[in-house]
């Protein structure tokens, strides 16, 4: 056991420092002689922006860039901890085996993409439809707002990992507050570990809990955006409530859903933490895309094999947001 | 006539965007929606609150009481003095405190000339920022931890701040980036013409009216690094340089599950970023959203 000791802080504390000082003098350099060749040298017009990027620009090529260009070198072999430093070029061999072979024992590919879009589509109907909800309650004057948003609001402030650990313990057959409260309702309990359906199930109950309120900040923001002059004329006009808010909040709401939506989707069919963690007997049947891929790798140790299928996992994703974009013409605002 | 009265007894109460003069009912009825909701919000960590108070005896209970009768403080004191928690504790703040800032510094300069100049490549930089969201995220752990231990990274807090705060950086562009659009030009201009620089015109003009937007990638930023596993379990392998995720994650798999220790340090590890958060919970929604309203 090891007590924090003045020792400790104070070595810590420089080590930190240092870093964060070795950075931003790093940072200033390069701007600076980066700002004067451009100026000085090539007389360019694009100095001041250039010389602004070219931190944040050398970071990602480091640590996104180069890590994945290894990935896609390593999908090409067939690294696994028994050929880790003798890795054999095997071509294209991994992908086709993402597909024809089982990504884990017995789950196969498909079954396990159409799961992750199941898990990706039902949770994000309700993050989107109960944040709506709740923050079209909350736009309005009344008592009590202030604690009502900071309350609803909890779910996303706790770490995660421990929100979901919480929830297992929750879903416990004889213990958890589920069960209990079924029970005092007269319902059956469930085996909420053990069967394969219910398994799924509380991984999204928890993975809906937890989004909710980043949907609902986020569309209270955009609610109190819009002017209500809108609103003032559409009653004039004598629109229902229906229809303004088809006609005046949804369209109004735009600009803030899509962004919000293509992130959502992307962090939840990404998410690892709840199925993971609630999945705590290993059953496959409640694996999804992400949490497959971590098995693989980190498992079954097959590197080639899982660096293949998360460039395809990333293939899907990108995919599909571009086709998100197109198809609702959102984003190109941030072009302009 | 009649339309007039009508509209100015309904007033500005339209069920989908609220109204200063809902009936007593609509608000009762509005209320116990909201309580509702807000006790399904708040119940399970009160959950995790009421297990770190029970003696270790009891743990196992079917009482739905928050509170328990025999309520004792034994699992905290366990945890701050039996354990290496305060010393995990520290290690994560350290860390999590120079991510955040330097996050900031990063994807605050950043997002300035995404916002304000058209550079070849800009949008296809934006586009890429915006791919780096889908990569997920074990995907990177191999060659990650390769490179790590290539440059000597490992057991290093240093390889840790900078792994995160760079990581992070592409959403903090976006937000701030969204948030710089809306700050009118007339303001630097006038700066300009006025004799100063381009950039004593960012750090005076634009970076104190971004405060929002600041502060909430200020947040983003500390509650990725603070609630941490994977990578920190990969490159921290000396238990003193432990973040509390990964060592209490050794403590509830390595001795018998105890749940009321760790269901006191779940309370514990939850103060800091709560704290951040109501402190900041008055920025949150302008800052998030502001710069994707303008579209």
């Amino acid at each position: 056991m090891k007590a924090l000791t003045l020792e400790i802080i104070t070595r810590s504390l420089g080590e930190v420092g240092s870093t964060v000082v070795y950075v931003l003098v790093a940072a200033v350099v390069i701007e600076v002689v980066l700002y004067l060749l451009l100026t000085r040298v090539f007389r360019s017009k694009y100095a001041i922006p250039a010389m602004l990027l070219t931190p944040a620009i050398i970071g990602l090529l480091l640590l996104i860039v180069i890590p994945i260009g290894w990935e896609v070198w390593i999908s090409f072999t067939n690294m696994s901890l028994r050929h880790f430093r003798d890795p054999e070029f095997i071509a294209l061999g991994n992908f086709v085996r993402v597909f024809t072979d089982p990504i884990l024992q017995q789950a196969r590919f498909f079954p396990v993409f159409l799961q992750t879009v199941l898990w990706t589509v039902i949770n994000l109907i309700f993050h989107v439809s109960g944040g709506m909800a709740l923050a079209l309650l909350l736009n309005r004057k009344m008592r009590l707002k202030g604690l009502y948003r900071t309350l609803l609001v909890f779910p996303w402030a706790i770490p995660q990992v421990i929100a979901v650990l919480a929830w297992r313990n929750e879903f416990h057959f004889q213990y958890g507050f589920v069960n209990t409260t079924l029970q005092s309702m007269g319902l059956p309990p469930t085996r909420w570990m053990d069967a394969p359906l219910a398994n799924f199930a509380a991984a999204c109950l928890v993975n809906i809990w937890l989004g909710i309120p980043f949907m609902m900040v986020i569309i209270l923001g955009g609610l109190q955006s819009i002017s209500r002059e809108f609103y003032e004329a559409a009653e004039i006009d004598g629109a229902s409530a229906w229809h303004q808010f088809r006609y005046i909040t949804l369209p109004m709401l735009r600009p803030v859903l899509t962004p919000a939506v293509i992130l959502g989707t992307i962090w939840t069919f990404n998410n690892f933490n709840v199925p993971y963690l609630i999945n705590q007997r290993e059953l496959e049947t409640t694996d999804i895309l992400v949490t497959a891929l971590f098995r693989a790798a980190f498992e079954y140790n097959r590197y080639g094999f899982s660096a293949a299928f998360a460039l395809i996992i990333f293939a899907i994703l990108f995919v599909f947001s571009v086709f998100y974009i197109r198809v609702t013409g959102s984003l190109r605002s941030v072009y302009e | 006539m009649s339309a007039i009265t009508k509209i100015k007894k309904t007033g500005r109460s339209g069920f989908f965007r609220g109204g200063r003069e809902d009936s007593p009912f609509k608000r009762l009825v509005i209320h116990a929606i909201l309580i509702l909701a807000c006790i399904i919000a708040v119940y399970p960590v009160l959950r995790v609150f009421s297990v770190s108070l029970r003696p270790g005896d009891r743990l196992l209970s079917t009482s739905l009481a928050i509170i328990p009768e025999d309520a004792s403080l034994e699992a905290y004191r366990a945890i701050l003095v039996d354990r290496d928690f305060l010393l995990w504790v520290w290690n994560s703040l350290i860390i999590t405190i120079a991510t955040a800032v330097v996050g900031v510094i990063l994807a605050a300069t950043s997002a300035y000339a995404f916002s304000r100049w058209r550079f070849p490549g800009r949008g296809a930089g934006l586009v890429f920022l915006l791919t780096t969201q889908m990569i997920p995220a074990a995907m990177l752990m191999v060659p990650l931890y390769i490179l790590a231990a290539r440059l000597g990274a490992i057991n290093t807090y240093r390889g840790l701040v900078i792994a995160y705060s760079v990581t992070s950086v592409p959403f903090s562009i976006w937000i701030l980036k969204g948030y710089y659009d809306t700050i009118p030009l007339d303001l630097e201009e006038a700066a300009l013409i006025d004799g100063a620089s381009r950039m004593s015109a960012f750090w005076r003009i634009i970076l104190p009216l971004s405060t929002p937007a600041l502060a909430i990638v200020f947040l983003f930023n500390f509650m990725q690094a603070w609630n941490d596993y994977m990578l920190a379990r990969i490159m921290l392998q000396r238990p003193d340089l432990y973040t509390w995720p990964v060592g209490l994650w050794n403590m509830l798999f390595s001795y018998k599950t105890e749940w009321g220790v760790f269901s006191a340090a779940s309370i514990l590890v939850m103060v800091p970023v709560m704290t951040l958060f109501l402190y900041s919970s008055k920025w949150l929604i302008s800052g998030l959203t502001l710069g994707s309203v303008k579209g």
